[in-house]
């Protein structure tokens, strides 16, 4: 693990840390390929739809960062981050949608012999956003969807503060563990089932939809615009993980380990505990609103069953999978479990004829992943990232994964070492 | 042959009159008079005739309304008198006179035409012949004619009602007839007296058809005025802008009483100018400029000014008229006497019925409470008291449900059924509980997170196998009828057997629960394991064996449960998601490793959740949203739940 930084302070950042420089390179190459293999910019061997695909995975991968940063490195296990997720997601889809509606609407009104008044145009935007819910009048929150600035910066203030007032009232009361688990997953019920109503003022069950157009770029075809999206989610991963790796560096990120291995004996240390886990719960919950808000528009609706429990057990089960403690593994986790639930789950995968019975992995991939998640908690607890360290040789006794600590089955600090 | 027919039925033809009809008995001579529109047969002119007949007097006019309403009536033709008939075969009539019931004679029907009433014209003769049924000398026909009422009374049926009330023999019609009296009068009667009597008669009674009665008597109608007059019968005075009155509402009923102007709409002002474009002008303004509200009012202020369109009130108007006038509410349903007399009783059923509102909402609120407390029991043996978190206890509480809609399609008896599908699903999920247990969880004691997440992982492939098995649809789960209907205390207050059934199943859950922990061995040597597993072991317990028998005992139970919510509620693979969540709440709020805790609450979350709902009755997502952030809060004052374990049961 390339995260033990003591006694190692004075080299430069990147040399501490060659993971950074190794995943970095590796996104940059995999960008240029799929660049050059795009329909958009090269030779077309990838369409449209798998670049779609491809730039969703690099969002969920970077919120599969926020994840392991606030579980695998603080030990906050969050049920809620999929619910900043999707906010950040809904931020940015007022915008679009109010944007593209605007332009439909003005279109509309030229042809008339007035020229259109400002009430007219809200009108008619309110009638064609809200018709579905049988409501013609913004609701409050809708106050700046016409500001593309002021949306980009609910993108990262309305997960940040729901996560700052949440976080300060629960880490407050200190509540932790497997009991802050099930708040959070409270918390993210609470949201969905808020959202689901009509009158929330977000389109209830029907989401927000159509954010695949770009306001204003509808000449521009989609092959160009995802590629657009692609390397925007390129760059915010190669972002995010810098800025994951430079916060788990140093003194922060020893005392954010710490935590997460012994939270009294850091607060007996003279540590504000609550005031460190309130900075990686907020962070993480701006990092997981901005990949949303690089995740809807490619994936074109957003809707309350994606803020929905299930959709954060999900993030958990892909950092597992993929291995927390480590960045490279929930990236890892994260793009080889969603890829492979999008070959499932689409169809491609060839159905598998026992005679008596079809195998059809549409119904049957989510139990091979609920159990394959039993058996990575049970028997691979570091995940396919654990592999690596076959490679560098780095071996520590099996303790069923659990971390360093003075309880029972945890890993002794020396054994860690090596 | 032809030849020989048709003298045949010339022959019946000339022998018709086989003896002679009453032409001028009569109740004869009253169809006479209306022959014209009785014949027309339509519903808009017929009623004189029916109120003629219903009203004559006469004692024949019972059967002729009966006779008519069952399309037995025929008018010969050739004479046009009014006969009954019965069909002796598709062409031949028995005809009998209605002056006397006597038979006239067998003909055949060529002469005849039947009267065919149309079935609005038969409600009238219908609610015509109540006041003969009222009378009627068999209790069920009576009793006919008072359901007739009570759907549709008129005020005819009054006297009618008042005059079968000395000579009604028996008792239980009696009530109600004296009931409907009063009913009555207070819709028809005479007087304000006997009107004021009979409203007083219904102080505190919860009946909806007195409120029925009494509430068109306060109908109001808004008016206004420039100064409020002394008019005994004015309601309250309503303020322009309050939620009684919006300003809108208000002007519109100016406008109406021909006291202002009318507005107009922004969409009838633009179709104005646009009607008035001259030349890329309206009114001399630049059509381009006209892209603000402002400038359209002052370009169509110009156009009302040329007098090419009718000058309408400004927002200023708009509010100076508002102002000036007092907006007000006057009785129109009834005298001023008895509006007060109607008042005070409506007062009095209405704080009657908030109270038994209250109640049947604490019996709803109860009855949610004992599926919160079915729901969570199980969980507060295996996370209270074991502190092993399963997040796949909510798919228990599914594989319960469904074993009883397995066992419902091999055993059509219900209740039977019923009977075999609970310890079956007790064993289905004590077998899977305990498979899990010693395959999973023993594996992970004392690292919760990770029992956390393998549960869920189990959980989501339980989900995902019900579902590939049972499809994605519910599936019926059905009670048996012993369980059906409800009881009805009055009213208002009513509660379904079923819910009654469960909140006794929790009672009983909650006893076997004190017991088998208080009182058995099992019990004993699971306080022992929880408290302290080393020292258990060294007593000669097995502490893997007590672990392994808990889970199991804790899953059981939900599968019992599972199979009490399905009764209630729907039968689907995501049925378990719906409450794992406030099944760890109540266990939660509660405080951990307490029976008692639990049932307090989920006591507060069923009461809590029924109480926003009434608060807001239209939404039950928000009602759930606004719990779950109750509970949110309410773990930040007492984090550890109402009833926090103390001393060294706390440590353990």
């Amino acid at each position: 693990m390339s995260d033990v930084a003591l006694g190692s302070a004075r080299r430069p950042f990147a040399l501490r840390f060659p993971s950074v420089l190794v995943f970095l390179a590796i996104l940059s190459i995999f960008t240029v390929v799929v660049t050059v293999l795009s329909e958009g910019f090269g030779v077309g061997v990838i369409s449209t739809s798998f670049v779609k695909t491809l730039g969703k995975t690099l969002c969920l991968c970077l919120v599969a960062l926020a994840m392991d940063l606030v579980w695998g490195y603080c030990g906050i296990l969050s049920l809620g981050h999929m619910a900043f997720f999707g906010l950040g997601g809904y931020a940015i889809g007022m915008w679009l949608m109010y944007a593209r509606t605007e332009i439909i609407v003005l279109e509309s009104l030229a042809a008339a012999e007035l020229p259109p008044t400002p009430e007219e145009v809200s009108d008619g935007i309110a009638t064609q956003i809200f018709g579905v819910v049988g409501a013609s009048e913004f609701p409050p929150i809708w106050a700046f969807a016409h500001s593309l600035p002021l949306q980009l910066a609910a993108v990262v203030v309305v997960p940040g503060l729901l996560a700052l007032v949440f976080g300060w009232l629960a880490f407050r009361s200190r509540v932790t563990g497997v009991y802050l688990s099930i708040l959070t997953q409270a918390m993210t019920l609470a949201l969905s089932l808020h959202l689901f109503q009509n009158d929330s003022g977000l389109r209830g069950n029907n989401g927000l939809s159509g954010l695949q157009n770009l306001p204003g770029l509808s000449d521009v075809p989609q092959s160009i615009v995802s590629m657009w999206f692609f390397w925007a989610s390129a760059l915010a991963l190669g972002l995010g993980y810098i800025l994951c790796a430079w916060v788990v560096s140093g003194k922060f990120g020893s005392v954010i380990r710490a935590i997460r291995d012994d939270e009294a004996r850091v607060r007996f240390l003279g540590y504000p505990v609550e005031a460190f886990k309130l900075v990686i719960f907020t962070l993480t919950a701006v990092i997981a609103g901005i990949a949303g808000a690089l995740y809807y528009p490619q994936a074109g609706i957003v809707n309350p069953a994606e803020i929905a429990p299930i959709a954060s057990i999900y993030l958990a089960v892909w950092v597992a999978i993929g291995g927390r403690g480590r960045l490279y593994g929930a990236v890892i986790g994260a793009a080889f479990v969603s890829l492979l639930s999008t070959w499932f789950t689409g169809g491609q995968a060839p159905d598998i004829n026992l005679g008596f019975y079809t195998i059809q992995w549409v119904d049957w991939w989510i139990v091979i992943l609920g159990l394959s998640f039993v058996a990575v908690t049970l028997f691979a607890p570091k995940g396919i990232g654990g592999l690596v360290d076959v490679f560098i040789d780095r071996k520590s006794p099996d303790r069923h994964g659990a971390d360093l600590g003075p309880d029972q089955g945890a890993l002794r600090e020396q054994e860690a070492e090596k | 042959m032809l030849r020989i027919a048709a003298f045949l039925v010339a022959c019946l033809t000339w022998m018709t009159p086989a003896s002679a009809q009453q032409a001028d008995a009569p109740i004869q001579q009253l169809l006479q008079t209306h022959s014209e529109i009785l014949l027309k047969s339509s519903r808009r002119t017929i009623g004189p005739a029916v109120d003629a007949l219903a009203n004559s007097g006469l004692p024949e006019a019972q059967t002729v309304l009966e006779r008519w309403q069952n399309k037995e009536m025929w008018v010969d033709e050739d004479s046009g008198l009014f006969v009954y008939a019965e069909e002796v075969d598709r062409d031949t009539l028995r005809i009998f006179d209605f002056a006397d019931g006597s038979e006239i004679g067998v003909v055949p029907d060529d002469g005849f035409d039947q009267l065919k009433p149309n079935s609005g014209i038969r409600g009238m003769i219908g609610t015509a012949l109540v006041q003969f049924q009222l009378s009627d000398p068999d209790p069920a026909n009576r009793a006919t004619a008072l359901d007739a009422i009570e759907r549709g009374a008129e005020e005819s049926h009054l006297a009618a009602l008042r005059a079968s009330i000395p000579t009604e023999q028996d008792e239980a019609l009696l009530q109600r007839k004296m009931r409907l009296e009063r009913l009555l009068t207070i819709r028809y009667g005479q007087t304000d007296a006997e009107r004021i009597e009979a409203i007083q008669h219904f102080d505190g009674d919860l009946g909806v058809d007195v409120r029925a009665a009494l509430n068109p008597l306060l109908a109001v109608r808004v008016e206004a005025a420039e100064a409020l007059p002394e008019d005994p019968d004015i309601g309250r005075v309503l303020q322009p802008g309050s939620e009684a009155l919006s300003r809108d509402d208000a002007y519109a009923l100016l406008v109406s009483a021909d006291l202002a102007q009318p507005r107009i709409s922004r969409a009838d002002k633009r179709a104005a100018l646009v009607a008035n474009i001259d030349g890329g002008q309206v009114a001399g303004v630049q059509v381009a400029t006209l892209d603000t509200e402002a400038a359209r009012d002052m370009a169509y202020a110009a156009l009302a000014e040329q007098g090419v369109v009718e000058a309408v009130a400004t927002e200023a108007e708009v509010d100076e008229r508002v102002a000036n006038h007092v907006f007000f509410e006057r009785f129109i349903g009834a005298p001023p006497e008895v509006v007060v007399a109607a008042q005070l009783a409506l007062a009095s059923i209405e704080n009657k019925v908030a109270l038994n509102q209250a109640v049947d909402l604490s019996l709803d609120a109860l009855s949610l409470a004992s599926i919160y407390f079915l729901a969570a029991i199980g969980l507060a043996i295996t996370f209270g008291v074991m502190g092993v978190i399963n997040m796949a206890h909510g798919e228990f509480i599914m594989m319960g449900a469904y074993t009883g809609y397995v066992v419902q399609l091999f055993i059509p008896d219900y209740t039977l059924s019923i009977l075999v599908a609970i310890p079956l699903a007790f064993m289905v999920t004590f077998g899977a509980g305990v498979t899990m247990e010693r395959l999973v969880i023993r594996w992970l004691y004392h690292r919760p997170l990770e029992t956390l997440l393998a549960t869920f992982g189990i959980s989501i492939a339980l989900q995902q196998i019900a579902k590939n098995i049972f499809g994605t649809q519910a599936r019926p789960l059905t009670a048996p009828g012993w369980l059906d209907g409800s009881l009805v205390i009055n009213d208002i207050v009513s509660i379904s057997y079923i819910r009654i059934a469960i909140f006794v199943l929790a009672l009983l859950f909650l006893a076997l629960f004190l017991f088998v922990m208080n009182r058995t061995r099992l019990g004993l040597e699971v306080r022992a394991v929880t408290q302290n597993p080393r020292m258990a072991a060294s007593m000669g317990i097995n502490p893997d064996k007590i672990n392994m028998l808990t889970f199991g005992f804790g899953s059981g139970i939900a599968g019992i449960a599972g199979v009490a919510i399905g009764l209630y509620a729907k039968v689907t693979s995501e049925m378990g998601s719906d409450y794992i969540v406030q099944s760890f709440m109540t266990v939660v709020v509660g405080g951990v490793g307490n029976i008692w805790g639990t049932l307090l609450g989920a006591t507060m979350v069923g009461f809590l959740q029924k109480g926003i709902e009434w608060l807001n009755p239209s939404n039950t997502l928000a009602a759930q949203t606004y719990m779950i952030l109750f509970i949110i809060l309410f773990i930040q004052f007492r984090p550890k739940g109402i009833i926090a374990l103390k001393g060294r049961a706390a440590e353990a």
